[in-house]
């Protein structure tokens, strides 16, 4: 009963072993299955993951519009101080106050890209942007305005 | 034709010719030197880079592909990035015995250099004892891995070279059974007279079913041996930083490593010697032309392709294997392939004695 074991460990080892080389003998045949990217001379050609975090952007269309309400939920989602929304009030054509943004301020330097203020967005306003090259000689200017000069909120938000 | 067994009996003659017999010998021993260091440094650029390459492929990636024509000249720039390295000396340490330390293990290596047939007639020494010879050294070169472990004053050093030890202790007895098996077979210990008894079939496939079980396990040993992974239990990344020769940098770093990458040529040419036949073409029993047909490659292609298969598939468990626990490796040593291997010598002696290999 124990020779039985003993033979039958040797037998299950040494064919898992194969198995393993099989597979990386596979590899080391088939380059094609390569994914590295090389980086730097493929730049126009990247393709990057769906999902990739890169930084917070807020899309806007053609007639220079978005989407935000100035609600501030990502201002709060935000785990650490990233987001800083100042608000004004705009008075519609009927006289009423409406709470509008004035900036959408974003530290890029704090941003872990955790993101949380995305899922928080109950209008969808801001997204993920698939960048990567963040690189700037000076601290300042990694803080960022998200919303476009003149932009307004688009018609039907709320 | 051309061959190195009619260049080296042509230069013998010329300096025995032109020099006295004692400065002929001095001028041989100094162009065998000569070869030998030469040897080394190519080989360390050649199998590092094939080690690098190997490992990028087999973990779906390129791999070193900047310095030169697809990243061939990468080695050539590391060796100069550790020549102009400071070789760093710690406080603490036994500076004599540290500094030994690297000269011991590639000392070693290049000595066991020497019954090493790299093709027909080519050979710095045909000793009697060619085989005995190749395991008694071999064994030398835990003294130079304890050495550096002890004299670094750092307890990872030490924790790596007394795994070494232990290691190499015991997988030498199924390397040696292993290599036992073959001479059992052959006869006798010369390297060259192993070679000429595979003039009709490699031991491989004349020995039947044991000579491959000896063969899986002289590889497994000489893995072990060599300190590579899954066995690199000496060097231990992962637990040790880097075992042995943590304290060691510039050129005195460079020296372990290229010690060990020497070394793997080193066990792999004797598997060859011993299971693939050395530089023997592959002969087939009596098919005369088939024989004739492949005599025409030269002996030291055949010699340096089958080691260099043998060096291939040592990479190969090194990048597809995980690594053994401590216990692990002796278990597997003491429990499974000491056992085996000496049952198997058991069945290739009653082979040799009733003659049943081919």
């Amino acid at each position: 009963m124990f020779l039985k074991q003993y033979i039958s460990d040797v037998y299950q080892g040494v064919k898992s072993l194969l198995r393993g080389m099989r597979r990386t003998g596979y590899y080391f045949t088939h380059h094609k299955e390569i994914i590295t990217q090389e980086y730097p001379d493929n730049r126009d050609t990247l393709v990057l993951a769906e999902r990739f975090r890169g930084e917070v952007v807020m899309p806007h269309d053609e007639n220079n519009e978005h989407a935000c309400t100035g609600c501030t939920a990502c201002e709060l989602a935000c785990p650490n101080a990233t987001i800083k929304i100042v608000t004004r009030f705009d008075v519609t054509p009927e006289g009423k106050k409406k709470k509008a943004i004035d900036t959408f301020v974003y530290h890029l330097e704090l941003c872990t890209m955790c993101n949380l203020c995305v899922e928080a967005c109950p209008t969808s306003a801001i997204k993920m942007a698939p960048t990567f090259e963040h690189s700037v000689t000076d601290r300042s200017k990694l803080i960022k305005k998200l919303n476009r000069p003149g932009s307004k909120i688009r018609e039907g938000v709320e | 034709m051309l061959s190195l067994e009619h260049i080296t009996n042509a230069v013998h003659q010329w300096l025995y010719g032109n020099l006295s017999e004692g400065w002929a010998l001095f001028a041989e021993f100094v162009i065998i030197g000569v070869l030998a260091i030469s040897l080394f440094s190519i080989l360390g650029l050649v199998l590092i880079m094939m080690e690098r390459k190997v490992s990028a492929y087999m973990q779906v990636r390129i791999g070193p592909n900047r310095v030169g024509k697809k990243g061939m000249l990468q080695t050539v720039a590391d060796t100069l990035k550790l020549i102009v390295k400071e070789g760093l000396t710690p406080d603490g340490a036994d500076k004599f015995l540290f500094n030994l330390a690297p000269f011991v293990v590639m000392v070693v290596a290049m000595v066991i250099l020497a019954p090493i047939a790299f093709a027909k007639g080519f050979q710095i020494w045909d000793v009697n004892i060619g085989v005995l010879f190749v395991t008694a050294v071999s064994s030398v070169s835990v003294i130079g891995i304890l050495m550096a472990g002890w004299a670094s004053n750092n307890k990872y050093s030490l924790l790596g070279a007394m795994r070494s030890g232990a290691q190499i202790v015991s997988y030498e007895l199924s390397a040696g059974l292993s290599i036992l098996c073959i001479v059992v077979l052959t006869g006798s210990l010369r390297i060259t007279d192993i070679i000429a008894a595979q003039e009709n079939g490699w031991w491989l496939f004349k020995g039947h079913i044991p000579v491959i079980i000896a063969f899986v396990i002289f590889l497994i040993a000489v893995t072990a041996e060599t300190n590579r992974a899954p066995f690199d239990l000496a060097e231990a990344e992962s637990e040790l930083t880097a075992g042995f020769h943590t304290e060691y940098s510039g050129m005195k770093f460079a020296l372990f490593f290229l010690a060990e990458y020497v070394n793997v040529f080193i066990v792999c040419a004797i598997g060859a010697t011993l299971f693939l036949g050395g530089w023997m073409p592959l002969h087939i029993g009596h098919w005369q032309g088939f024989n004739h047909v492949m005599d025409y490659i030269p002996s030291s292609v055949w010699f340096l392709g089958k080691t260099f298969f043998l060096i291939f598939v040592i990479m190969w468990f090194r990048w597809t294997f995980p690594r053994l626990r401590i216990d692990q490796l002796l278990n597997l040593e003491w429990k499974y392939l000491l056992p085996i291997s000496m049952i198997n010598l058991l069945l290739v002696t009653v082979i040799a004695i009733a003659g049943w290999h081919f």
